[in-house]
């Protein structure tokens, strides 16, 4: 395949979307109010409307008869490129808006940069991804508010989640071999670029919301090169039932 | 007020209803007509929100991110009609936490369908095809019921239930169209979801307790064993068109009557099911009050977040 580089950095990003899509899809039905249940599947809907836009150019530059679905569906775990954060379970309602949110200035930060992409198509997913991206960041940032600046309880358990998740942040600035590649080819991001300002940013909110940023320097990384935690499997194991159970079928 | 006053109101209301006239919520009304319509809009707001848990079931194993897409905006919707139907339902003056009290404690029903498994892709067809199909058929003559704010949601819920319909029974036209396995599991949610269904229009009309009133207030149109035949008629031709059996051996198209003659449903499931010894009555409920019990911190914190944001403002403010 020629774009070997450019598909493997579409898939570090497309598959963030569809791993945080498929962790807030475990929760619908089940959410703290009726509300709160409508706009987390929303944003679950918005990610992996995404995740399709990506992984239909990746599959393109794949070639042959490769579909979305092949590349959603039919790859190994090692193959899967999303950072650790979004893997991460729904333990309590802090931890469903802490991974969102950090995650949420993150990605907002990317489409910001990647809509002027120079790739015409990541462009235009960028375009339409970061209206999306901005109201999720807002959802969470102003959840992260509420459960801070709420009672004495949800403060315990928000900060309990950030702490927590903390460490999975830095993960989503480490740069894998075809992400420095792409980026050097002025088509990629270099994320390396906004990270004091993404730390700045969640620290605002944090404070914000009366939580305390965490001063935690030990950071774990792994899954944009595959090496994912023991969550993933059993992610992969719902997520491609039905493919492995009944290969080459239409649905 | 005396009670020739009362007899008098009553008179002039039923007089408006039969003028087809909408009641809206500041009008007087009967107490017998606030609690039969407080009964039954939660009802179908509590159907819609636990309807979600069956097809939220498959939301991670769907087997094609467009159909996981379809699955997941469809549930949306469901708790979209949730919402609506709460809200008119508050303009009977009564809360939504009241309301979801009547749900958890089990003094207020929803659709007993839902306490059945979803124990394959196939089903999110059925439900769709089935399911959605004889709730449309329940409320497309709602929408000219006489309390008007369930009248006008019931507007927007049949226009996005009749979607889902199709919905569902393209999944199934799919899987019967696919391998043999895939027929297959399209015939076995069919057996297994086809009587439930039937039960879905309610009980026989000499069984029916409701029926009488309801008629009177346009909160029904039609009996439920005239709505069954009606969703018998319609579906049949539709399971043919795709090659799948109705699971009926007495089914016959009666050609004096015009209608299909079917089967004895049994009647002691339905009523199994209804008092809360279902296949799945126990998760069901244990699923809602779990969200409603987990939740509570998370919403006693919006509270508290919001009252603390309103004393800034006024402090700002003085």
């Amino acid at each position: 395949m020629k774009n070997q580089n450019l598909y493997k950095y579409i898939l570090t990003i497309a598959d963030n979307s569809l791993i945080l899509a498929h962790r807030l899809g475990e929760l619908c039905g089940h959410g703290p109010n009726l509300e709160t249940d409508i706009a987390l599947t929303n944003i679950s809907l918005d990610l992996l409307g995404q995740t399709r836009s990506y992984y239909q150019y990746a599959a393109k530059l794949k070639g042959e008869s490769n579909t979305e679905d092949d590349i959603a569906f039919l790859r190994i775990e090692r193959e899967y490129k999303n950072c650790l954060l979004v893997e991460q379970p729904n333990t309590h309602f802090g931890y469903v808006i802490g991974r969102q949110f950090l995650f949420d200035v993150y990605h907002f930060m990317l489409m910001e940069r990647l809509q002027n992409s120079p790739d015409e198509t990541l462009a235009a997913i960028a375009k339409k991804g970061i209206k999306e991206v901005s109201y999720h960041k807002r959802f969470s940032s102003d959840w992260v508010k509420r459960l801070g600046d709420g009672t004495e309880e949800s403060n315990k358990k928000m900060q309990e989640a950030i702490d927590d998740l903390w460490r999975f942040t830095d993960e989503l600035f480490y740069m894998t071999d075809s992400e420095k590649a792409i980026a050097k080819e002025g088509i990629g991001i270099d994320v390396s670029t906004f990270k004091e300002k993404y730390y700045e940013e969640v620290a605002e909110i944090l404070k914000e919301a009366t939580l305390t940023v965490p001063e935690n320097k030990y950071f774990t990384k792994g899954g944009k090169e595959g090496v994912h935690t023991e969550y993933m499997g059993f992610i992969l194991a719902e997520l491609q039932y039905m493919q492995r159970t009944y290969p080459n079928m239409t649905w | 007020m005396s009670e020739k006053e009362i007899k008098n109101l009553e008179q002039i209301f039923e007089a408006r209803i039969a003028r087809d006239e909408k009641i809206e919520p500041k009008d007087w009304m009967p107490e017998k007509y606030r609690q039969t319509h407080i009964r039954q809009i939660s009802q179908h707001a509590h159907s819609e929100v636990v309807g979600m848990l069956p097809e939220g079931n498959w939301i991670t194993r769907a087997p094609s991110l467009r159909r996981k897409a379809a699955l997941l905006a469809k549930i949306q919707d469901e708790a979209g009609h949730g919402l609506y139907l709460y809200s008119a339902c508050e303009t009977l003056g009564i809360s939504r936490d009241e309301l979801y009290e009547q749900l958890h404690s089990g003094k207020a029903k929803y659709s007993s369908i839902f306490n059945y498994p979803t124990i394959t892709w196939a089903d999110m067809g059925a439900i769709g095809w089935l399911v959605d199909g004889a709730a449309i058929i329940n409320q497309v003559p709602l929408c000219n019921t006489s309390f008007g704010p369930y009248a006008r949601a019931m507007v927007r819920v049949c226009k996005e239930e009749s979607f889902h319909q199709r919905q569902g029974y393209e999944i199934m036209l799919t899987l019967c169209r696919g391998s043999e396995e895939q027929k297959a599991m399209a015939q076995d949610a069919l057996n297994r979801w086809w009587w439930p269904s039937l039960m879905m229009l309610g009980p026989t009309d000499a069984e029916s307790v409701h029926t009488e009133q309801s008629m009177k207030w346009k909160l029904k149109r039609k009996s439920n064993d005239e709505l069954r035949q009606q969703f018998i008629d319609q579906t049949v031709p539709q399971a043919e068109l795709i090659g799948l059996t109705i699971p009926d051996p007495d089914l016959k198209f009666n050609k004096e009557t015009g209608h299909y003659d079917f089967g004895e449903i049994d009647w002691d499931e339905f009523w199994q099911v209804v008092k809360g010894h279902g296949p799945c009555n126990k998760e069901r409920m244990s699923a809602r009050v779990n969200a409603w019990n987990n939740g509570e911190w998370v919403r006693d914190a919006a509270m508290a977040h919001a009252e603390k944001n309103e004393k800034r403002k006024v402090a700002k403010a003085s």
